[in-house]
């Protein structure tokens, strides 16, 4: 068989195609199901981190947060996902999806919790006071002023952590799971196609192809929202009359 | 400051006020009281204290040392600060609209905003008290019943609606009524300064605080806010305004304070102020501005 005729093996192997779809499946599911686990945590993380001048009883909980993202950020992941699925949630029967799911939400947590506290405080200072003076609750000016403008800065690095998140999902192999890469590593076997090259090139395309959507998602989404906010276009635009820019003079 | 004005309680009351940032002190020891339809300006040399001191009568600053009052009731009470943020209006220098909000959006969201959550706070109250007269009718008691409060308005859409109706009644009043749908960032300094200003009207406060509001403009928008400024102060409304446009000071004040090194050095009417000033330092600040 040349090179081609493995590559077409591999896609019209019902076999071989079946496991790179199950693998692709467990790859996008774990993803998508950490990040939002992550943006909760990170969301959390990165108020209590900004908001102790403006609200005392977060204070107690920010050495806590302190801790947390140390720890995460502090030891490998893979280490992390062992942790979890061989001590912590090891329990008959429960799924390794799922096991998988809450570490890596866990750990994108303090990554993404990190660079919402970035975007947060690089929101001016006076869009917070404003609120204040208008007697509106913190709470309030965090979720509807603060955060909504902070997110705008954060796209990118957000971006950054799923496409990281998307390729580390792939050391879950090592308790077992089947992801993408483990397919291909099994469709590379002795027993089946005795050839490695092949199905690691097709699965790298896969990957290719998922963070190559991702980035164009991220690219529409960060253009929506500065579009937004910048060129100011207007919902219902009625054209401004001649000679009547607003001045009262 | 005739003598009419000084009876009566003050609108806001100024308690030996002290302000350091470490170990240095920006505001020491002031105390000065605020009269319903006063409009006091205050000027003074650049890190003089007074931004921090009027940045202090809403706590956006909490003063080391001393008391705020507004209308009797402590603002750095934490049950009766937002009632009193809310009767505060303040502008800023760098107006501080809600960049991700259109310009009506900026103007209704607070009072949308507390609305809300008043007819929110009203309805747990009336259910309360619902549950309450059904027990005591229950029992036949004799107690008296506890009366419903009667809602102002019902429902989350009657609250936008006429959010968005005094918003334009506003936007017209300033002159920007065509710029109700636009964000901030399309609009000049002036205007978004104006816009600010008919933010803080929005909330009909008894108090306005003014901070360099036209420092960060050009010559010809200065004009357009101070002309702004100069209408509501026609209305009434009671003003602490920090400025440095001397004239415009001239023209509006009740009262005029310098402050220098975080003190009050010397306060007055306007005539007396500028034009028989009694303190050195003053003397020397207004010679400067002639120049």
């Amino acid at each position: 068989m040349t090179f081609f005729e493995k590559i077409i093996c591999v896609f019209t192997t019902q076999k071989y195609f079946n496991a790179i779809l199950s693998g692709l499946k467990t790859t996008v599911c774990i993803t998508f199901f950490s990040v939002c686990i992550g943006l909760v945590i990170g969301t959390g993380v990165a108020f209590v981190k900004v908001s102790q001048k403006y609200i005392r009883s977060v204070k107690w909980l920010q050495p806590i947060c302190d801790a947390y993202i140390a720890v995460i950020r502090g030891t490998p992941l893979a280490l992390q996902l062992f942790i979890m699925a061989f001590a912590v949630l090891a329990i008959r029967d429960f799924p390794l999806e799922i096991t998988a799911i809450i570490t890596f939400g866990i750990n994108s947590g303090a990554y993404i919790g990190e660079n919402l506290r970035a975007g947060i405080q690089s929101v001016d200072v006076g869009q917070i006071e404003a609120g204040q003076s208008l007697g509106l609750k913190y709470g309030t000016i965090m979720f509807r002023v603060v955060l909504p403008q902070a997110v705008k800065n954060v796209i990118p690095a957000i971006g950054n952590e799923l496409i990281a998140l998307l390729k580390e999902t792939s050391i879950v192999s090592m308790v077992g799971l089947i992801d993408l890469t483990f397919a291909a590593k099994i469709i590379g076997a002795g027993k089946n196609m005795s050839d490695y090259l092949v199905p690691m090139l097709v699965v790298a395309c896969f990957y290719l192809a998922i963070v190559y959507l991702i980035t164009l998602a991220i690219l529409i989404v960060e253009k929506r929202l500065s579009k937004q906010c910048k060129d100011g276009s207007v919902k219902t635009a009625k054209q401004p009359a001649k000679g009547k820019d607003g001045c009262r003079i | 400051m005739n003598e009419k004005e000084k009876t009566g309680t003050p609108v806001l009351r100024v308690e030996s006020l002290c302000k350091s940032f470490g170990h240095t002190s920006v505001i020491d020891d002031v105390t000065e009281n605020v009269y319903e339809g006063e409009i006091v300006v205050v000027v003074g040399p650049s890190g003089s204290g007074k931004s921090t001191f009027l940045r202090s009568l809403n706590l956006l600053e909490t003063p080391t040392k001393g008391d705020v009052y507004f209308e009797g009731s402590k603002i750095s009470d934490k049950k009766t600060l937002d009632y009193c943020r809310k009767q505060i209006g303040m502008v800023f220098q760098q107006f501080n609209l809600f960049n991700n909000m259109t310009v009506k959006d900026n103007i209704t969201f607070a009072p949308v905003c507390l609305l809300k959550q008043k007819l929110k706070s009203q309805k747990r109250f009336n259910r309360k008290a619902k549950l309450k007269n059904t027990i005591l009718s229950l029992f036949h008691s004799k107690k008296a019943k506890t009366p419903l409060i009667e809602y102002e308005f019902s429902s989350l859409r009657q609250i936008k609606d006429y959010a968005n109706e005094s918003a334009l009644t506003l936007l017209r009043r300033i002159g920007l009524e065509e710029k109700a749908d636009c964000y901030p960032s399309t609009l000049s300094g002036g205007q978004k300064q104006r816009v600010a200003i008919a933010r803080s009207l929005a909330l009909n406060p008894k108090v306005m605080l003014f901070d360099e509001p036209t420092s960060a403009l050009d010559p010809e928008m200065i004009r357009e806010v101070l002309d702004l400024i100069k209408e509501v102060v026609s209305e009434g409304m009671t003003m602490v305004i920090v400025t440095h446009e001397m004239r415009f000071a001239q023209q509006v004040a009740s009262r005029v304070i310098f402050f220098d090194g975080g003190k009050i050095v010397e306060e007055n009417t306007p005539q007396e102020f500028f034009n028989n000033p009694k303190n050195e330092r003053l003397k020397e600040f207004l010679s400067k501005l002639k120049e």
